[in-house]
């Protein structure tokens, strides 16, 4: 007899509405200097949601502790009391899994940011979770290293969150995700055992837990400690521009810079809309009569990178690109870059609000992704302006609408989570490096079958038997998942499109 | 897939539930290259090569999908043809090293010091759990943070969590150009320089320093390598001997690991000096290092620990006590736990890891 879904742990919603919220309180108090437990509503504010603002829930209370065996004696009382601990860093994640519980304790590890050690000759770096991404970077940097993933809130958000989601950037083609770029993970288990997560050699005895924790959304343990690779800085990066007349002609024209045996330091894609929208804002000098643009970063040693900037040039002239710039000096490289990196405050600019998606396809159905996206802006009649991490086939549809509007969220989801099926549909996955968290829970339903997400809640209890850590995020529920089903109909019409829905 | 194929995998699914209701053991095995690693498990194998043949590639998307029976030799040829490489140089260990093999070992070769490990390339799997339960995790596509990353939690598992069926891997371009440079130096020197040499920017893919020699890789760009062997000096070693030297080291079929005695693998971080437990050869700018000893697993595993590393009995010495580092409570806990989330009944490869799951 095959075992029933109902016998695993956590597969149905669960219920912690019973829990004591003085007794909580006083519990925390205990632990913690009064200061570092807020419970006042004014004090829990800042706390209410995360980068996707679209989601919003006061915490029953929030704790800033400073050392590990505080967060160990927080967590053991949370396990005790049976009370959901969700994690949270700066807060800029972009899929809601810092989300408060309304039941629960939001623990801030915003005082974990301390730089314990940065060892220019084994090029690793000892740091709190709390220490800023690009903080690391500027720490190593007398030393002529740096740490790869550059998420693009990297000014403000924390490795230990980067740790949570596997964060990507503008530069994992060539130097990999958060995963590929830490040696060691130390955190706290739900039942306050302190858990060390591969070492600092290059790798640990045992199961690869490194990798399962890394991008586990704060549903396996809470990180007090990281050990992160450092690289050397590259002696020269410079960046070409190249204009194309069609979308599929750019997508087509990243398949062959890979298929001439290129791995850029950078591969990034807009389409018209995109290029508008930023130049207004930051004047990149970019093409604008060009349907897509492409920029290509190569990086490394003068003779490597001219050796690269020739090859990269010559296979984008054979791909049909209209126009082709070369960045002379490093102002105008990072010219052609602002424009990129302003893409999101662009569109906050054009747009009252914006919805970022986040899905990655095979490169090869770029084209295809494109027009379909323009076919969705007539059927929400809302607009979407694109930009891609084209390397890695990361998308980032920017969908832009008035909250203020009646309906329009409502239409901007609906939009989203269309973009989402069709990623999955065309080989694909649902989030590349933001997180499902509480945005992108449906279309687990369409990434997953049942037989997998019961497995992840399988994994999910080995850590965490009861349930605590971050409930409702990353992995939809059984029932979710069957009433999302019913409420899907083919097409992607929803039935009754006018009833709210909660 | 054929239908022929279809059988295969309900042939196997039809197995593995009839010997966890009986309480029987299996031992997923593809061309018993690697039946030296782990600890010894008496169970009978489960032959994967009857499921065999690469499922889809595209160059252009730098993936490869593969069924996990095919020969590691028929991939590299599918791959190097096209201009790509598995980057992270897998030992095969014998002629009939299969992928699923490969993967479950998570053994990586000289160029993961620069590459990264084998797990770095997993992107996805199809697998079958210890209920026959057949489940797909991760996928095609660099970036995909969807679900927990049990791909990579499989990657090295040693067969223990459940059978692997197909496996997608990031291939990558081959190094236009590559170098071999060899230097005389103590050891105490060469873990200096190679870490030294770490911190700047320089294209080095491989080293190995033994018996007073050290030898480096270069691999990249025409241009980056010449400019770095200007830089870095040394004795150019001739194309063709480069080749066997970094073939003899990827399949320890080089003199050092011809001793009769226990082999075991110490990894530690780059920067642990040279350790006095005997003559060691030592890779991946002083991460892996190779010891050949007759000397106690306590006396090894006490010196590697006090330099933040691990100690592996890699080949020989007594294959039924500890072979890995033993773990503590409670990541023992932890893995004693996800042994029972995918593989209840104990069927797949039991004790092959520790004795413990």
């Amino acid at each position: 007899m095959m075992e029933t879904a109902e016998a695993v742990p956590g597969t149905a919603e669960r219920d912690f509405g019973g829990v004591d919220g003085a007794a909580l309180v006083a519990g925390l108090q205990a632990i913690l200097p009064a200061a570092s437990v807020l419970f006042d509503p004014e004090d829990l504010r800042p706390y209410e949601c995360d980068g996707l603002a679209a989601y919003r829930q006061l915490p029953r209370v929030v704790v800033l502790p400073e050392s590990e065996p505080q967060v160990v004696a927080i967590l053991r009382l949370c396990r005790r009391m049976g009370v959901p601990v969700v994690a949270r860093g700066a807060g800029t994640g972009l899929s809601g899994g810092a989300l408060p519980h309304p039941q629960g304790v939001l623990l801030s590890l915003a005082r974990f940011k301390r730089i314990l050690k940065v060892d220019p000759l084994s090029r690793t770096a000892v740091v709190q979770p709390g220490v800023r991404n690009a903080a690391i970077s500027e720490a190593a940097a007398p030393h002529g290293l740096y740490y790869a993933p550059d998420p693009s809130s990297q000014i403000a958000c924390t490795i230990g969150g980067n740790v949570a989601e596997n964060s990507g950037g503008v530069h994992c083609l060539k130097y990999g995700l958060t995963v590929h770029n830490l040696l060691r993970v130390r955190g706290v288990s739900i039942d306050g055992e302190v858990v060390e997560f591969g070492s600092e050699a290059l790798d640990a005895p045992g199961y690869d837990l490194l990798a399962l924790v890394t991008g586990s959304e704060g549903m396996l343990a809470v990180v007090t400690e990281v050990t992160v690779r450092l690289v050397p800085k590259p002696q020269l990066a410079r960046c070409v521009m190249a204009s194309f007349d069609d979308v599929v002609q750019a997508g087509e024209a990243v398949a062959a810079v890979i298929a001439a045996g290129i791995i850029p330091a950078g591969l990034e894609m807009m389409d018209q809309p995109a290029t508008a929208a930023v130049e207004e804002f930051v004047h990149a000098g970019y093409d604008l009569s060009a349907a897509a643009i492409l920029l290509c970063e190569s990086d490394g040693t003068p003779e490597e990178v001219a050796e690269e900037i020739a090859r990269v040039r010559a296979v984008l002239e054979q791909a049909g690109a209209r126009d082709i710039r070369v960045s002379r000096d490093e102002a105008e490289r990072l010219k052609f870059w602002a424009g990129r990196k302003a893409a999101f405050p662009a569109a906050g600019r054009i747009s009252a609000d914006y919805y970022c998606m986040d899905g990655t396809i095979p490169r090869k159905r770029l084209g295809e992704m494109l027009q379909a996206i323009q076919a969705m802006e007539r059927k929400y009649g809302l607009r979407c302006i694109n930009v891609f991490h084209a390397g890695d086939g990361n998308l980032h549809p920017l969908i832009l609408f008035d909250a203020n509007v009646p309906g329009e969220l409502h239409r901007a989801e609906e939009f989203g989570a269309e973009i989402l099926e069709l990623s999955v549909a065309l080989g694909g996955t649902i989030t590349g490096e933001h997180g499902v968290g509480v945005e992108k829970i449906n279309q687990m339903c369409s990434q997953f079958g049942e037989a997998e997400r019961v497995m992840f809640f399988r994994v999910k209890a080995a850590f965490d038997p009861e349930g605590l850590l971050n409930p409702g995020k990353a992995i939809p529920t059984l029932h979710r998942c069957a009433e999302y089903g019913r409420m899907r109909v083919s097409g992607g019409q929803m039935p009754h499109p006018d009833l709210p829905r909660f | 897939m054929g239908r022929g194929m279809d059988k295969v995998i309900a042939n196997w699914a039809d197995q593995v539930r009839a010997a966890a209701a009986d309480g029987r053991a299996l031992l997923p095995r593809g061309g018993g290259t690697k039946d030296f690693l782990g600890r010894q498990c008496a169970a009978p194998p489960l032959d994967t090569r009857a499921w065999r043949g690469v499922v889809s590639y595209e160059p252009t998307e730098l993936v490869v999908t593969v069924r996990a029976g095919t020969p590691l030799a028929e991939l590299e040829a599918v791959v190097a043809d096209a201009g790509q490489t598995l980057a992270f140089e897998p030992p095969h260990f014998g002629a009939d090293a299969t992928v699923g093999g490969a993967v479950a070992a998570g053994l990586s070769g000289p160029r993961r010091l620069a590459a990264g490990p084998l797990r770095d390339y997993v992107l996805g799997v199809r697998m079958m759990d210890g209920r026959g339960q057949i489940l797909r995790f991760g996928g095609e596509v660099m970036k995909n943070v969807a679900g927990y990353d049990l791909p990579r939690l499989l990657t090295g598992s040693l067969g223990t969590l459940g059978l692997i069926l197909d496996v997608s891997l990031k291939v990558l371009p081959r190094p236009v150009a590559e170098a071999t440079l060899r230097f005389e130096m103590s050891e105490a020197d060469g873990l200096a320089r190679v870490n030294a040499w770490g911190g700047q920017a320089l294209p080095i893919s491989a080293t190995a320093w033994e018996g007073g020699v050290l030898h480096l890789r270069l691999s990249g760009a025409a241009a980056a390598v010449s400019s770095a062997c200007q830089r870095l000096g040394g004795e150019r070693v001739e194309d063709g001997e480069a080749a066997t030297l970094w073939a003899a080291l990827r399949e320890q079929t080089a003199p050092y690991f011809q001793q009769d005695k226990p082999l075991w693998r110490l990894a530690l971080p780059t920067t642990a000096p040279a350790l006095a437990l005997g003559p060691q050869l030592v890779e991946w700018g002083g991460g892996q290092r190779w010891l050949v000893s007759d000397a106690s697993a306590e006396a090894i595993r006490g010196a590697v620990a006090a330099q933040g590393g691990h100690a592996t009995l890699f080949r020989g010495g007594d294959r039924a006590g500890a072979v890995f580092t033993p773990l503590a409570p409670a990541l023992l806990g932890l893995h004693q736990r996800l042994k029972q989330a995918f593989d209840p009944a104990g069927v797949f490869s039991p004790g092959r890891m520790y004795p413990e799951f």
